[in-house]
């Protein structure tokens, strides 16, 4: 097992790369599906869920097959690019950030949605084309939405176990997260204060990542209204 | 400079149809309620796709549907002043009258910042938030807002609807500012007349026989 502190670096490092790789694809489909309408948009939204309602050794498995180092795009990220994620704590981001992703595009399309579509078209008449209008007003006006997604999307990370083992393992320093950290200790004679600690850290991150982006809804709440 | 438009639209129960011309000044577009007085301007502003339109300014054609033209909003640079003043609220009030001009980095000239915050007032209000001003106030922002984005015309929807009597007193001396200082054609939506009735250089009366009147003409037959 690795030392408690190396286990909270490691899934606060797993967790973040994974929200920020989540946030700008999550925005931008989140604004497909809250603003346009568009051939295959019933698909897309079921692909984008499957994670949220397929079990996670599933999605492991199927991360296994595609990102695994004889899988199709795993294999390919290999021999060009010299790139791997299996077993490596970038598998472990990847499978958290897939797993987080769908959270994180609900809020964000809740968000949007929430934006009036008349600010949209002042932005337009005052000259705004369709991507200033999402810099300019969509966006900032569904910031609150957005941090909300990132926030959630932050702790599902955190908590990610079932994809994360599936594909990863359980390696000490390298995928072994919180959440494989503590199961380790807990399958070890006397690892409880261990276990015990390690969930208070858990706890604690979680804690501390609400608040913020309670207080950050709030002052922006406060100006928008 | 000269607006054409000619448009065809029905949706629902509201069937438009009209061909008119109006010239510099001040239009007021009037008919009763439901007969698509902010359908038309919405179609104008390139808003709302018709059935049918042509839509010029001066050389400008904004809509030629016949001919596949349908320019969108952004590139129409048309002043919208909606019924309600639809500030942006994460911005201040200098932002919101900065950012079309900020859109429209390329162009040059048209009224400047200290001019329009002269003309409306404005000066006190900059680094205010919109959650903190009055309706008027929101509404003299909304109208600067437009000015300052470059407009080749103004479309102003009822700007007075969701004002009281005391800043409707604030904002009309405003209107006649407007229309010496810019030579800029507007339209001004309205179902009280006697608002724009000394103001107005012509009318364009919606209903059963869409048509554009003088106002001299239009007022004069209205007396009788």
């Amino acid at each position: 097992m690795a030392s408690e502190l190396e286990i909270v670096w490691l899934s606060l490092k797993v967790a973040s790369v994974a929200t920020i790789a989540c946030a700008i694809p999550a925005i931008a489909v989140a604004w497909l599906m809250a603003r346009r309408v568009f051939w295959g948009r019933t698909l897309l939204n079921v692909l984008i869920h499957l994670p949220l309602v397929v079990p996670p050794v599933v999605t492991g498995y199927f991360l296994l097959l595609a990102f695994g180092r004889t899988g199709a795009i795993g294999a390919w990220l290999d021999r060009v690019l010299g790139f791997q994620f299996s077993f490596r704590w970038t598998g472990a981001a990847l499978a958290a950030a897939v797993t987080a992703f769908p959270l994180i595009v609900r809020s964000i399309q809740l968000g949007i949605e929430n934006v009036d579509r008349q600010y949209e078209e002042v932005a337009a008449t005052l000259g705004a084309r369709p991507m200033w209008v999402l810099l300019t007003v969509t966006l900032p006006l569904a910031l609150p939405g957005i941090l909300a997604g990132l926030v959630i999307g932050f702790a599902k990370a955190l908590g990610e176990f079932g994809a994360t083992i599936t594909f990863v393992s359980n390696i000490p320093g390298e995928t072994q997260t919180l959440a494989l950290g503590i199961y380790t200790a807990l399958e070890r004679p006397g690892g409880d204060e261990v276990a015990m600690r390690l969930a208070l850290f858990s706890v604690a991150i979680s804690v501390v990542a609400l608040f913020a982006s309670e207080l950050l809804a709030r002052s922006l709440k406060r100006r928008n209204a | 400079m000269s607006l054409d438009v000619n448009v065809r639209h029905s949706v629902g129960r509201l069937r438009l149809d009209l061909d008119v011309r109006v010239g510099n000044g001040l239009t007021a577009l009037v008919g009763p309620s439901g007969s698509g007085k902010t359908t038309l301007l919405s179609i104008i502003a390139g808003l709302i796709r018709p059935a049918h339109a042509v839509i010029r300014v001066g050389d400008d054609v904004l809509a030629d549907t016949t001919a596949g033209i349908w320019r969108p909003a952004h590139s129409r640079r048309i002043g919208y002043v909606f019924q309600e003043p639809r500030l942006l609220p994460h911005l201040t009030v200098r932002q919101n009258l900065l950012l079309g001009r900020w859109l429209q980095r390329g162009r040059t000239g048209g009224s400047s910042l200290e001019d329009v915050s002269k003309l409306l007032n404005l000066d006190d209000l900059q680094h205010r938030y919109p959650s903190r001003l009055s309706g008027g106030e929101k509404q003299r922002v909304a109208l600067g807002r437009a000015l300052l984005a470059h407009p080749q015309l103004l479309l102003l929807d009822e700007p007075l609807a969701a004002v009281d009597q005391r800043h409707r007193a604030e904002i009309l001396p405003f209107l006649d500012r407007l229309r010496r200082d810019h030579s800029l054609p507007a339209i001004y939506v309205t179902h009280t007349l006697n608002e724009v009735s000394d103001r107005a250089d012509h009318v364009v009366e919606l209903g059963d026989a869409s048509a554009s009147l003088s106002a001299d003409a239009y007022f004069s037959r209205k007396s009788r």
